[in-house]
């Protein structure tokens, strides 16, 4: 198991595609920070074009990296390895690497431009969304055989988890904008990890006072030592769950 | 050594195997013959674990291969068609190779495909620039180069040229005689004659037949294998 992981480790750290994506991060990060005299400021502007390009990435270049690697698939799964050796060591290799990438990309600016809270917060949540977004894209690729259709669900699921759930959500807080929403609030950002992500680093931020009414809810149950143990676990079933189905399906798959 | 009991696979609504059940010993050379479509890949992909039937099992040695996945270290497979990541040269799928089934090889390597077959002066060409035939040739030598006690070959010597052609039958004989089970699927039934001692014909998923090739012969009258099959085919 251990070569294989070693094998999609060397594969992806040397595709172009995951270089640039370093690279882009890099840049990306030491201009906000150049940009802004505030550090508080970038890392709030670096806070909203991660939560947006991280998961994006991940689900695509993962979608992609897993059909491409259907051939490797085909000639394992005919040697004597268990099949969830195999797609354990894939996931692994495609979680790390990106990972990795993503620590590099924006992790070193952060550490020389604004260390503490704040930053350790947003490479822990970058690394959980790589990760996550890892996971549900090998579901989405194992489920479906045609890779075309496959790629679109990758693609659907991202605008799905950044941008429609949130219009679903506010939608609902002003149809019901009578009723006292909070838990409803808390338990919604639970069903997706990437509000979950910008909830945890805002709190740290000390910003959250400009959150208003929904802020201080927030605060109230996240901000304390068990929402945050809660919050993390959340974002840990997050990882476990689609990669643990997906490994199920790939179990009895017919190849 | 393998023994399938009544596998049964359906496809959707496709029914690829009915009830199929056949015992195949060390020592033998079998072909699995049929038309287009009758299962023989799909039975071959169920006893690599490929593919799980729907009902029935298939046993390797005695163990029902269900859930088991070390039975394939006696199992040598040349695929139809070899699907190999682009990116790899050929000496690092043979290196890959090595290392998933280092330690589990009976005694040493044969490499003697690779050598008849030249493809040591292409260690450095990637899989992706690669004709069909030489991916074949490494397909072959994958197959053979851990010394499995069974090799099974799928359209072995489709896309091969002659010359080599010529080096992997003589590497089956070869292996028939050294004591292995040799399972062959081809539609090149004249170059089957020389190798296969028994035949197991397939038809829309139902195993019509598992003899020997005597028996084949005398039932049919026919000396050679292609006009033996023609025959049966045609109902006689």
């Amino acid at each position: 198991m251990k070569k294989i992981i070693k094998y999609v480790f060397t594969d992806i750290l040397r595709n172009k595609i995951v270089l640039g994506y370093t690279l882009f991060l890099l840049l990306l990060s030491f201009s906000v920070f150049n940009l802004e005299d505030n550090t508080s400021k970038g890392l709030l502007s670096l806070l909203n074009i991660m939560l947006i390009m991280v998961p994006l990435v991940s689900i695509i270049f993962s979608t992609i990296y897993v059909y491409n690697s259907s051939e490797f698939i085909e000639l394992l799964v005919s040697q004597p390895l268990k099949r969830k050796s195999l797609w354990i060591s894939l996931f692994t290799g495609l979680a790390g690497s990106l990972s990795l990438a993503f620590l590099i990309g924006v992790g070193i600016p952060i550490i020389l431009y604004a260390p503490g809270a704040t930053g350790i917060m947003m490479l822990v949540t970058g690394v959980a969304l790589s990760v996550i977004f890892v996971a549900i894209a090998m579901l989405a690729a194992v489920s479906t055989r045609d890779k075309a259709k496959g790629i679109g669900v990758a693609i659907f699921l991202w605008l799905y988890f950044s941008l429609l759930f949130d219009g679903l959500v506010l939608f609902i807080l002003f149809q019901f904008e009578d009723y006292p929403l909070e838990k409803f609030m808390i338990g919604a950002s639970a069903m997706n990890p990437i509000d979950l992500g910008r909830i945890l680093i805002l709190l740290k931020m000390d910003i959250s006072a400009l959150m208003g009414y929904t802020g201080a809810a927030f605060r109230d149950f996240f901000g304390t030592k068990m929402g945050f143990a809660v919050a993390l676990s959340i974002l840990g079933l997050w990882m476990i769950t689609p990669f643990w189905l997906s490994l199920r399906k790939f179990s009895r798959k017919d190849l | 050594m393998i023994i399938g009991n009544n596998v049964t696979k359906k496809f959707g609504r496709l029914p690829a195997l009915n009830n199929v059940s056949v015992t195949c010993n060390k020592g033998e050379c079998i072909a699995l013959i049929g038309p287009n479509g009758s299962g023989k890949t799909t039975f071959i992909k169920c006893i690599l674990g490929m593919v799980v039937p729907d009902s029935g099992f298939i046993t390797f040695n005695g163990k029902n291969i269900l859930h088991d996945w070390q039975y394939r270290k006696c199992i040598g497979y040349m695929p139809q068609i070899g699907r190999y990541p682009d990116n790899m040269t050929i000496g690092q799928v043979f290196d890959m190779m090595k290392d998933i089934r280092l330690g589990e090889t009976n005694g040493k390597q044969d490499e003697e495909l690779i050598d008849a077959f030249g493809l040591r002066q292409l260690f450095n060409k990637r899989m992706r620039t690669l004709s069909g035939g030489t991916r074949q040739k490494v397909s072959a030598s994958l197959a053979f180069l851990f010394n499995p006690d069974v090799l099974i070959l799928d359209e072995p010597t489709a896309g091969l040229d002659p010359l080599a052609s010529e080096f992997l039958k003589e590497k089956i004989i070869k292996a028939k005689k050294g004591g292995k089970l040799v399972l062959i699927t081809s539609h090149v039934l004249s170059e089957l004659d020389d190798m296969v001692t028994q035949v197991i014909y397939m038809q829309e998923g139902n195993m019509l037949f598992h003899k020997r090739l005597e028996d084949l012969r005398r039932d049919t009258g026919e000396q050679k294998l292609s006009k033996a099959i023609a025959a049966v085919m045609q109902g006689k």
